[in-house]
């Protein structure tokens, strides 16, 4: 019981819920409250319905592999296209698609300034092998570790390799998931479009 | 209490409108797996009254700015064999709501998380496991300065279509000294250090013992690292809490990690280090198997991928285990003699595992243990070694060497099958037949003079990219002492795939075994007949 009540108290000192969400002071404000989020529920909605943005990578941690917290956010090619796959190292198809794209990266690189960011899905148990690993095979990736599946989840990947291409904008304009030797051209096909700015079909 | 309510979802919508950023809109994911079981004497396949079984989810999520909320349906009707029999029928499992706002994170609902190497607390869901230990109830996150990270929640665990009896309630700090004080922002050694308490509330009904109600556990964890070098530790306690996987022993619990590793380019290694001891943590004590887990243990053993060398794999075992293991990669570089063209790589791992030393005290706490004293039992032991090489635009050939003992009395908790010394080889062959058209073979043999003997294994898969594939496998117990038991496990599978959905059909054998992940197992019984599986996003 002691240890209950500590843990409460531990609670309210980090999170001053109050702070953040003040109650209304009045009748009239609450009613204004109400008015007012009917009304801005409607326009999100409709605004969802009507113009649906491209979408773009969600907000999420991920960690570096100094163990540092990243947000997705600082993703970042200067404008220039993305890759973003996700694998594991016990994952062969991954290791195979990866290994595959290594060959003619630079070459990728050169042609669009495409930078591929490797996000390991290992958890606990590998997940202080990947800096090693990726050494090892001698990959020139930007790689990250989300070892809970907070960003998999939040981009809704099933199974890995599961590989997206963002545009310039961040946006996510491509998804494929398993990997076949010969899906890499596909993908380049795909990235030097999008570098040049023409739409993909 | 309503008042509050409706400003919060006040402040929820007028900041997100003009949010455009992420995932907007509705999106998700699906997949169904479909069987159909047809008794086989001969595999030990039973029969099954269902005849085909589904298992099937679909997450749908409503994302806009900052705000998301998110439903899971899930249907078993019934659940395939070899998943807990409890996952039955059809209904919303998880449901959620969550709101952020620059430094703090709120969700009300279900969600997964995680506490450092989850050595207290790691909730997660691992859908062909059958695994779903996921919280329902309230979690905040806060990033009050930076480099500084909190987090909280106080909730209850999810057991199948219900929820467990404990209420669980949790926190977390991190701190990383190189963002949070600018005198060590310029630094090359990093630092970060954390720390982590868990404790379950879970009333006492049993009529002889007096037994804890809430049990508390620690941890503290610390990440350096400088340059190519990184050490990660986590040390877990946990207070007396008896349960029906330590046979109620009031002993206290804790649970220790270490790992380092060295790389550069081209080269990387590791060295890692655990001692569990009475460390099962549920939030039912008189929970088994994988349901409501509280923590995750995480095995220092290799992964294993092919076919033959996840016949015997290993699980942590929570009442008490100390091991190591150590891993090796090297790249010989292209144009070096070994090297060659493309270059070669070579990755070495071997671990072993013990038991605790344990010395009975013959009374309510169980026994006493030496903290630096390996116990004499081996449980399981590994040598691999993987020989990567790329001889041209065409061919890729990989072989693995692997050594393993694996004791499945311990293991597998069954009893008299004593411990298994096999040797396995593997080699993997991929040719591209064209720009589009590829090849991959997979060759393997498992060489034992114990349990079912001797093992071969052949794989097939003939690739069209970016839609097709096809394959053919057989495994074949050639070793059986018994010769009725020599049996082909033949099965044959297409498949087709679209951007983000893949469709498979497949018809044949399987035979029983253990279906691992992360170093959690599920139990598959053999089976034969037709299976169909679908996955896809949105």
């Amino acid at each position: 019981m002691q240890l209950c009540k500590l843990n409460i108290t531990a609670f309210s000192y980090f999170f001053p819920i109050n702070y953040y969400f003040s109650a209304p002071k009045n009748k009239h404000q609450m009613k204004n409250n109400i008015i007012s989020f009917i009304a801005l529920t409607a326009l999100t909605l409709s605004a969802v319905g009507q113009d649906k943005k491209a979408n773009t990578l969600p907000s999420v941690k991920v960690k570096s592999l100094d163990g540092s917290s990243v947000t997705t956010d600082a993703f970042s090619n200067d404008g220039k296209p993305i890759i973003i796959n996700f694998w594991a190292t016990w994952c062969k198809p991954c290791i195979h698609e990866l290994n595959t794209i290594a060959d003619v990266y630079k070459e990728w690189q050169k042609e669009t300034g495409v930078k591929l960011i490797a996000l390991s899905v290992d958890d606990a148990r590998t997940m202080n092998s990947v800096a090693p690993f990726v050494n090892g095979k001698g990959w020139e990736y930007e790689v990250y570790l989300d070892p809970n599946g907070d960003l998999k989840r939040a981009m809704n990947v099933n199974m890995v390799p599961h590989t997206f291409l963002l545009n310039g904008k961040k946006e996510i304009v491509y998804q494929h998931t398993s990997f076949s030797p010969g899906d890499e051209e596909n993908l380049f096909e795909k990235v030097k479009k999008v570098a040049t700015g023409q739409p993909l079909n | 209490m309503k008042k509050k309510y409706f400003t919060v979802l006040l402040i929820l919508f007028s900041t997100n409108t003009f949010a455009q950023q992420g995932i907007s809109g509705i999106h998700g994911n699906f997949q169904t797996d479909v069987q159909q079981y047809k008794a086989d004497s001969s595999i030990g396949a039973p029969e099954v009254p269902e005849e085909v079984l589904a298992n099937s989810f679909l997450n749908l999520v409503y994302s806009s700015g900052n705000f998301s909320a998110g439903i899971r349906y899930e249907s078993f009707l019934n659940a395939l064999q070899g998943f807990d029999k409890r996952y039955k029928g059809n209904g919303f499992s998880f449901r959620y709501a969550s709101y952020t706002n620059d430094d703090l994170e709120i969700t009300a609902g279900n969600f997964y998380d995680q506490f450092g190497y989850g050595l207290i607390f790691r909730s997660y869901n691992e859908w062909g496991l059958g695994y779903d230990n996921a919280m329902d109830g309230v979690r905040l996150k806060y990033n009050p300065y930076k480099g500084i990270n909190v987090k909280g929640f106080i909730g209850k665990q999810r057991s199948f279509f219900d929820y467990g009896p404990g209420i669980v309630r949790g926190a977390d700090g991190e701190i990383n000294l190189n963002e949070s004080f600018s005198s060590f922002s310029g630094k090359k050694t990093k630092l970060i250090l954390g720390g982590s308490f868990i404790s379950k509330f879970q009333s006492d009904e049993d009529p002889v013992l007096i037994l804890p109600e809430n049990v508390s556990a620690y941890s503290g964890r610390i990440n350096l690292s400088r340059g190519g070098f990184n050490i990660g530790s986590e040390f877990a306690y946990k207070i007396n809490d008896p349960s029906t996987v330590n046979n109620l022993i009031y002993k206290d619990g804790h649970a220790l990690y270490i790992t380092t590793s060295y790389t550069q380019k081209g080269f990387g290694a590791t060295l890692s280090a655990k001692r569990i001891d009475n460390m099962n943590f549920r939030s039912d004590r008189t929970a088994v198997t994988t349901n409501l887990s509280l923590n995750f243990l995480p095995a220092i053993s290799k992964s294993q991928t092919y076919r033959l060398a996840t016949l015997y794999p290993y699980a942590t075992q929570p009442n008490g285990e100390m091991g190591g293991q150590a891993e090796l990669f090297y790249k010989f570089k292209s144009g070096s003699k070994l090297g060659g063209t493309y270059g070669t790589e070579i990755s070495i791992n071997a671990s072993r595992i013990n038991s605790i030393d344990k010395v009975s005290t013959g009374d309510e706490y169980g026994y006493e243990s030496d903290f630096f004293k390996p116990g004499d039992e081996t449980y399981f032991q590994d040598i691999n070694v993987e020989l990567s090489k790329k001889f041209n635009k065409k061919f890729k050939l990989i072989l693995t060497y692997i050594n393993q003992v694996y004791n499945i009395d311990v293991v597998q908790g069954l009893v008299g099958h004593g411990t298994v010394y096999d040797n396995i080889g593997s080699a993997e062959i991929n040719y591209n037949l064209t720009n589009k058209k590829s090849l991959r073979v997979e060759l393997q043999g498992l060489f034992t003079k114990q349990d079912k003997k001797d093992w071969a294994m052949a794989l097939v898969e003939y690739n069209i990219s970016p839609h097709w594939f096809f394959a053919v496998f057989d495994e074949y117990n050639f070793g059986n002492e018994n010769k009725d038991l020599r049996i082909h496990y033949y099965s044959a599978t297409m498949g087709y795939l679209k951007n983000v959905t893949r469709i498979s059909v497949s018809y044949g054998k399987q035979r029983e075994g253990l279906l691992c992940v992360g170093g959690v197992c599920r139990q598959v019984p053999a089976s034969n007949g037709f299976a169909l599986s679908v996955s896809s996003s949105f």
